[in-house]
C-alpha cells in the first residue's frame, strides 16, 4: 500500500515545474516528453540546430535516473526482471502510451503540466480523458478482473 | 545584452533534463504502484499525485505569464506554443489510448525514461515498446500524407 505523501509531491512537483520553466523562458520549447521523444526518433539522431535542445534535455533525464539508481535507489522501483504476464502487461502498456500520445499529441507533462499552465482547453480536455480512462483501467484491471501486479 | 552561447544553450537544456527527472523522482512519479494508487479511487486510494499536479502548474503557470510578458525567449527567437485549440477526434482518441497504457503499467514517458536508463529492465521493455507504438503512429501519419 502507497502512503500519502502531500509534501514530497508537491516539492517534486515544483520541481518539475521549475524545470519546465527554465526550458520554457531558455529556449521557448515545450517541456513534453512524450514530443521530444517521438521527435527525436523521427529525426534520427540529429544533433544540429533546434534539435539540439531536445538530446540534451533528454539526456538530463537519462543521466538523472542513472545517478539515482547509485546513490538513491529507493526513490525508484525495483530493477529485477518482470514475471512472464508482466512482460506481455508493459509490451502492451508501452505501445498504447507510445501510439496514444502521439496521437494525442501529449502526455502528461506536455498536457498536464504546460497545457494547463497556460489554460489550454485542448490540454485540459486530453488530461481529463487520460486520467479518467487510467483510472478505469485500474478500476477494471484490480477490481473487476482481480490482477494485482 | 550579451549573446548566449551554445554551450550555455545545452547545458540549460540538460539542467532542465536533471531538474525534471529529479522533480519525477521526489514527487514518487517514477514509481508505478504509486502512479496506481493514484489512479485507484476504489481501493487504497493515494492522492499524493495530485499534489504534484498543484506544484507543477502552480511555478510554471508564472513562468507563463513572466514569457508571454517577455515576447521571446532568452535564447531563442520565439516561443514554440502549439498554436491548435480545437478539442478533435485525435486529441481525443490518443488521450483513451494513453490513459489506456497508463492504467495498465502505471508508466508515462518521462518516468519510464528516467527508470529505464536506471537499469530496471521492465522499464527498458516499456520504452522499447513505447518507441514502437511512436513509430507507428509516424509511419500512419506518412500512409496518409
Amino acid at each position: 500500500m502507497e502512503t500519502f505523501t502531500p509534501v514530497s509531491s508537491l516539492a517534486g512537483g515544483a520541481l518539475i515545474g521549475i524545470a519546465a520553466s527554465l526550458l520554457l523562458l531558455l529556449h521557448g520549447r515545450v517541456a513534453g516528453i512524450s514530443g521530444m521523444v517521438g521527435e527525436a526518433l523521427r529525426g534520427g539522431a540529429s544533433i544540429r540546430g533546434e534539435g539540439v535542445y531536445r538530446l540534451a534535455f533528454l539526456a538530463g533525464l537519462a543521466i538523472t535516473g542513472l545517478v539515482l539508481r547509485i546513490v538513491h535507489p529507493s526513490l525508484l522501483s525495483a530493477s529485477g526482471a518482470p514475471s512472464a504476464m508482466g512482460i506481455v502487461l508493459i509490451v502492451a502498456a508501452g505501445l498504447l502510451v507510445g501510439y496514444g500520445t502521439r496521437l494525442g499529441d501529449g502526455c502528461t507533462s506536455g498536457h498536464g503540466v504546460c497545457g494547463i499552465s497556460r489554460v489550454s482547453k485542448r490540454s485540459m480536455a486530453a488530461t481529463v480523458t487520460f486520467m479518467a480512462v487510467g483510472a478505469l483501467t485500474v478500476f477494471v484491471v484490480r477490481h473487476v478482473l482481480g490482477i494485482t501486479l | 545584452m550579451t549573446p548566449i552561447s551554445p554551450t550555455t544553450r545545452v547545458l540549460g537544456a540538460l539542467a532542465s533534463g536533471v531538474l525534471f527527472a529529479l522533480g519525477l523522482a521526489v514527487s514518487g512519479m517514477v514509481r508505478p504502484t504509486k502512479v496506481l494508487a493514484f489512479l485507484d479511487f476504489a481501493g487504497a486510494w493515494d492522492p499524493s499525485l495530485a499534489f504534484v499536479m498543484i506544484g507543477a502548474i502552480g511555478v510554471h503557470a508564472v513562468a507563463v505569464v513572466v514569457a508571454r510578458r517577455r515576447g521571446r525567449p532568452i535564447a531563442s527567437d520565439k516561443f514554440h506554443w502549439s498554436d491548435r485549440a480545437a478539442i478533435d477526434p485525435p486529441l481525443v482518441a490518443g488521450a483513451v489510448v494513453f490513459g489506456f497504457g497508463w492504467g495498465l503499467a502505471g508508466f508515462c514517458p518521462g518516468p519510464a525514461l528516467v527508470t529505464a536508463a536506471s537499469g530496471s529492465l521492465g522499464a527498458v521493455l516499456f520504452v522499447a515498446a513505447m518507441a514502437g507504438g511512436m513509430f507507428l503512429r509516424h509511419h500512419g501519419q506518412r500512409r496518409i500524407r
